[in-house]
């Protein structure tokens, strides 16, 4: 029965892809309509009038198109369905299906681990295809074909959830490649842009590369075992230093996909491009696949964790942490920033799960559970809190046209509604209390400080310093996210732009953005709904659930034990609710102090505009000036003189561009090494038959000589 | 091992330790000269307190004239040297700018970390367990040694050279409980030595390129004209 | 019954803090040399400015004018985790010191909010500085934590606490430079000399100030009485983890009222200490902050490294 849900939600995807096809088919399908009427003349009318209607010229799109997404949203509940009734029932159910090779059938396993990421997949779906019909009426039919996009959103879910069901290497890779490539022709879906067609191929271009590592961790392997299954990579036994071979290769696979810093240069240039509604999937869940891809490889397959791959991961995991926030606030593009703070969320994820292994390899298991609870909830939140600034991203692009967030200002007043829910959002990642963002970051924190269980003293050195880095990603991602929130929608508006929007009518959009939102605000003052289904992963994969079990209710949160740390939700709530309301009542009882209105304080001096407010990369001044070396920074000031002695300025111009380090000090040499290779290689090309002759003979000479 | 299980003596000792530490890392963080002469009077103080703790307890009543070889030396004589030099040539008003003041700091941070990483085994297999500050003792020595890396006047120098020195006393005091006199007495008049031929060298170099900063003690005058 | 006495303390806590202002703006006086006002002066100011009348720039949007309800409800919600009397109380079960820096998180969001809403360079440029300031004092801060928390075993305050007390006199180096690393990040967090002055009439030297700068009436009275309260929360904090005697550990009348006393008189002598601070001490230039804070940070730093090195050691 779960199973069959699973399948439902594949096959669903799929077919809502193969449906989206039919956009260019409305002929065929009228000729088939008329034939089966024909057929069969008893058919009730209303019935004829319907299909008459649906297939009518200008309805047609705008009902495929809610079709399409309405399938895709079956497509999100079903799995939700099925990830809640693995995740409660906490049954391993097995199954093969005999499509690909004849001796080679695909083995399907779905556990609590596939199921909890089922959820996640699930939820965002829904969430996209709510707001999918508003959102892709702004593209235009001839330049932007809707089939495209509706077959490869179709695909690409499917892929997702066919690499969450694998339980073979050869189905896993088959299922990794299909979610690649589909996502990479809906990256490159605007590619009448140059700029567009180099991120999509760099997208590729990583993405295979990625791929090939993975290849080649299950490579590794499968050589020390009988067969290509997971059940029979489980039993290899692999000595210390092959299976931290095959730890590297998997990093560097799964962590490619995952954007870990130095391999996350594709992150920021193929998330601002594509659709909003696909970079929201790519990046709450999309990441969070490769991140399921890694846990199964680590945790499930090798077995044996060592508390040296830990601490790579919490080393990695930091310096991507600390790199994300910091590259993100220098970002004027909304999608870029979000890309970017993608990155360091999953580099909190990837220390958090550093952390795990650690307590896993020095013999506490139960606090390893802990980490893998922290990470696998700060997971959760990313995909619903990113999900929903990337749809209002998407919501902003579309009524503005305009993604730099130092033309916006003062949308609060024009699109309330968006703006309100965009600040959940903002609040949900900057980790305030009341919000999910805090119960995952709260519980890394928790996890951290239980440090003191370890007997190695650089250990229990190293722990504190990256729960302080952190902390400082925590603090930097709340003061990125006021500067987006704040110069976005508060203020005035900084160009003509803005003072034309209004707000979205479509109720879709809204709807969908609303459900993750209340999502958002809901695990905030119970998590622990949430918490104990993930329990429920950490006991199947690691064999151990939290230790304070019993006391996990539905109001107070206590990991470890009541007396080391609890926190209770609803009761800070009910706290808030009872200060603010008291101070709100109390001051406002006297009828002579009701508000006034006027005009804004200028100094004395008048003449206040829009260009006076702060932009974004004043915001971020001090921040480059006391984290200088992060980035590259290029700053010009450009004075324009005039007058008798060049005294006077007439104009200035200013000119800020941020580079990433990554490109002239990894990828270029890289690059140059390659072409330098190439050019070295290429030297047996001559041109001239009589070498290629030689080449031939040499051969022939070296065959008969190894044969003798 | 927790703290609160040890005598009162211990835990003095330990925080005495702690206290010499921090004084090394505020030496590393200053730019004027007339302050990091005071710091390390300070440092010198905290040992005259260490081993006055040191003698008290241990019934050793060598070890208060070691106290007050080091009070004499090390807190009033030759700092009052130094400063008198400094004053001399005109350089308290100078300050040395600092350039990677922050990475300075987190790599002394990080030596603190690796003595005590490299003392690990010696501190496990021995029963006295004071000798947690000898991890503090190894770490103040490396630090002096980080300042006279980091700092280009030269009497920064000779103050780096001397809270090596002042790192090797401490881990003498906490870890044999006391040291001879005679040693103690030997080591002393070495430093005081080296203090006086220091003066003498200053004063040439001063003279020679006008000024005490050792980086341009790589240019030749009659070379680079 | 303890949560009746739990939420009396802090109610009590709310209603003294401006009664600490009001004793240390009396010492920087006397030691400037000035007449100082009444005591009470700051509860006068509070009663004049909830009786006038707020007046809002047009451009305000709501978030200008449920900020200041926000910024004193989460400053309250933090007053009530801080043990202020008595220890073992239910509230400081409900949230531990990690919630309590994030309460102030809450509360400084939503100050910079206010402050980036009504569109002029002021309100910009503290938002700006706040934030900066801010991101910086939190390695700083939860470094002296950690250190507090990995000595007593629990993030919970008021079980730090009463572990403390119960230990008797232990000398700890750990403790002293979490101390000393805690007071340099409460003077930046707060907003005093030599990070920012309170007191300051020039914009371009404000901080929490420019923020604040469009707000009147009631709002003002509001986030005047949370940055007081912020302030009297990081010198109970001070006063009571690493000076925790005289702290009640039953809720007899007699226990209470002893604790009432010592955290009173712990107060008075932490600000008259902060006032000659202040008075001795000029004002730093925003980018010399970094260093202050990166100071501040080493001595946490140093602080969890002796507890490693010298206390816990394996």
């Amino acid at each position: 029965m779960i199973l069959f849900l699973a399948y439902s939600a594949v096959l669903l995807s799929f077919f809502s892809g193969l449906l989206g096809l039919m956009m260019h088919r409305r002929q065929p399908l009228l000729a088939f309509n008329q034939y089966w009427l024909a057929k069969f003349p008893t058919v009730n009318q209303r019935c004829q009038s319907a299909m008459a209607d649906c297939l009518e010229e200008k309805r047609f799109p705008i009902l495929l198109r809610r079709a399409v997404f309405f399938l895709l949203g079956l497509s999100g509940i079903f799995a939700i369905l099925a990830g809640l009734s693995v995740l409660i029932g906490q049954g391993v159910i097995t199954d093969q299906i005999s499509l690909g090779l004849p001796w080679l059938p695909w083995h399907v396993r779905f556990d609590c681990l596939s199921g909890f990421f089922f959820l996640i997949i699930g939820i965002a779906v829904s969430a996209v295809s709510l707001y999918g019909p508003g959102y892709v009426n702004s593209y235009k039919e001839s330049q932007h074909p809707f089939a495209v996009l509706a077959l490869f959103t179709g695909l690409f879910v499917a892929g997702m959830l066919l690499v969450l069901l694998a339980d073979d290497a050869f189905f896993f890779m088959i299922a990794w490649e299909l979610m690649s490539v589909a996502s990479y022709f809906l990256v490159s879906f605007q590619h009448e842009n140059p700029a567009n067609r180099r991120a999509a191929f760099l997208y590729l271009l990583m993405a295979e590369v990625g791929a090939l590592a993975i290849i080649l961790g299950f490579g590794v392997l499968a050589s020390f075992s009988d067969g290509f299954t997971f059940d029979a990579l489980r039993n290899a036994q692999l000595s210390t230093t092959w299976a931290s071979i095959a730890f590297v290769l998997a990093l560097l696979g799964f962590g490619m996909k995952a954007g870990i810093v130095p391999v996350h240069v594709w992150l920021p240039e193929a998330h601002p491009v594509a659709p909003s509604h696909i970079s929201a999937l790519m990046s709450g869940v999309m990441l969070k696949v490769a991140l399921y891809g890694l846990i199964r490889f680590c945790f499930d397959l090798l077995g044996d964790v060592h508390w040296q791959w830990g601490v790579v991961l919490l080393i990695l995991g930091t310096v991507s942490a600390l790199g994300g926030i910091l590259y993100a606030m220098m970002q004027p593009n909304l999608k870029s920033l979000l890309a970017y703070s993608s990155v360091e969320n999953i580099g909190i994820i990837f220390m958090v799960l550093g952390l795990s292994m650690i307590f896993m390899d020095n013999g506490h298991p139960q606090l390893a559970a802990l980490g893998l609870l922290a990470a696998l909830l700060h997971a959760f939140n990313h995909a619903l809190f990113k999900n929903l600034l990337f749809l209002g991203a998407g919501i902003i692009h579309h009524q503005t046209h305009q993604l730099n967030i130092d033309m916006m200002g003062g949308l609060i007043k024009k699109m309330p509604k968006t703006s309100v829910l965009f600040l959940i959002g903002c609040m949900s990642i900057s980790s305030l209390p009341l919000f999910n963002g805090f119960v995952s970051e709260w519980l890394a924190f928790q996890t951290a400080l239980q440090v003191d269980v370890l007997d190695n003293g650089v250990l229990r050195s190293l722990i504190p310093v990256s729960a302080a880095a952190l902390a400082l990603t925590a603090a930097l991602a709340a003061a990125c996210f006021v500067k987006v929130f704040g110069m976005i929608f508060l203020g005035q508006s900084r160009s003509h732009h803005c003072d034309k929007a209004h707000e979205i009518q479509d109720k879709g959009m809204l709807a969908g953005l609303s459900l993750l939102a209340v999502l958002c605000f809901l695990f905030g003052i119970f998590p622990g709904l949430i918490i104990s289904l993930i329990n429920n992963v950490a006991g199947q994969l690691l064999g151990e659930t939290l230790p304070n079990d019993a006391a996990l209710g539905w109001l107070w949160l206590a990991p470890v034990s009541a007396n080391q740390a609890s926190y209770a939700p609803p009761l800070v709530l009910i706290g808030a609710l009872i200060a603010a309301g008291a101070s709100f009542w109390f001051l406002r009882r006297n009828p002579a102090t009701v508000m006034r209105r006027a005009e804004t304080w200028d100094c004395g001096f008048g003449g206040l505009t829009p260009k006076m407010q702060y932009s974004c990369s004043a915001f971020t001044m001090p921040f480059r000036r006391i984290f200088n070396k992060v980035w590259i920074i290029d700053e010009r000031v450009e004075k324009d003189m005039r007058g008798a002695m060049d005294q006077d300025v007439a104009a200035i111009r200013y000119h800020l561009e941020v580079h990433d380090h990554s490109w002239p000090h990894i990828y270029q040499p890289i690059e140059n090494g390659v072409n330098t290779l190439a050019k070295v290689v290429g030297r047996i090309q001559t041109g001239n038959i009589r070498t290629y002759l030689g080449y031939s003979f040499a051969t022939l000479i070296l065959m008969l000589w190894v044969i003798s | 091992m927790n703290i609160e299980q040890l005598d009162f003596y211990t835990q003095a000792i330990l925080s005495m330790a702690a206290l010499v530490g921090l004084t090394s890392f505020l030496m590393l963080g200053q730019g004027r000269l007339l302050r990091l002469i005071f710091v390390f009077a300070m440092q010198g103080f905290l040992l005259t307190l260490t081993t006055v703790l040191a003698a008290y307890s241990l019934n050793n009543p060598h070890l208060y004239i070691s106290a007050v070889l080091t009070l004499a030396l090390k807190v009033i004589f030759i700092p009052w040297m130094l400063r008198r030099q400094v004053v001399q040539m005109n350089m308290h008003r100078d300050i040395e700018a600092l350039k990677n003041n922050t990475a300075v700091m987190l790599g002394g941070a990080s030596l603190m970390v690796f003595s005590y990483y490299v003392l690990h085994p010696i501190v496990q297999s021995s029963s006295v367990v004071m000798l947690n500050a000898l991890a503090v003792s190894l770490s103040v020595m490396l630090l002096g040694m980080l300042l006279m890396i980091s700092h280009r006047q030269a009497i920064a120098h000779v103050v780096g050279f001397m809270s090596i020195e002042n790192g090797l006393f401490f881990a003498a005091i906490v870890s044999t409980n006391g040291m001879p006199l005679v040693v103690e007495l030997g080591v002393a008049f070495d430093v005081l030595v080296a203090a006086v031929l220091f003066g003498i060298f200053f004063f040439h170099i001063r003279t020679s390129i006008d000024s005490l900063d050792v980086d341009l003690l790589n240019k030749l005058h009659e070379v680079d004209k | 019954m303890n949560w009746l006495i739990a939420v009396l303390q802090s109610m009590l806590f709310v209603a003294l803090a401006p009664l600490l202002a009001g004793w240390l703006k009396c010492c920087k006086c006397y030691l400037q040399n000035r007449k100082a006002p009444s005591v009470i002066q700051p509860y006068r100011d509070l009663l004049k400015l909830s009786h006038k009348q707020p007046v809002v720039a047009e451009q305000a949007s709501w978030i200008f004018l449920i900020a200041p309800y926000i910024i004193f409800s989460a400053t309250v919600l933090a007053a009530t985790v801080v043990p202020f009397i008595a220890v073992n109380l239910p509230t400081s079960a409900s949230a531990d010191v990690i919630v309590m820096v994030g309460f102030f998180a809450f509360a400084r969001f939503f100050l910079a909010l206010a402050g980036l809403d009504i569109g002029t360079a002021f309100g910009g440029m503290g938002s700006s500085r706040e934030m900066t300031i801010s991101s910086l004092a939190e390695p700083a801060m939860l470094m002296a934590v950690f250190t507090l928390t990995m000595t007593a075993s629990t993030t919970n305050l008021s079980l730090a606490i009463a572990h403390v007390l119960n230990e008797g006199l232990v000398l700890r180096p750990s403790f002293v430079f979490a101390l000393a690393a805690l007071t340099l990040v409460a003077i930046a967090e707060t907003g005093r000399i030599p990070v920012d002055n309170p007191a300051t009439h020039l914009e371009l030297t404000m901080i929490h100030e420019a923020m604040i700068l469009e707000y009147s009436g009631r709002h003002l009275a509001l986030i005047e009485w949370a940055s007081q309260l912020k302030l009297m929360l990081y010198g109970v904090l001070i006063a009571n983890i690493f000076l925790p005697w005289g702290i009640a550990e039953t809720f007899s009348v007699q226990a209470l009222g002893y604790g009432l006393l010592a955290i009173m008189g712990k107060l008075a002598v932490l600000a008259i200490f902060l006032a000659i601070a202040e008075t001795l001490v000029a004002k730093m230039r925003l980018f010399r902050v970094q260093e202050y804070l990166s100071f501040a940070y080493l001595l946490g730093l140093l602080g969890m490294l002796s507890h490693i090195i010298l206390e816990a050691s394996r």
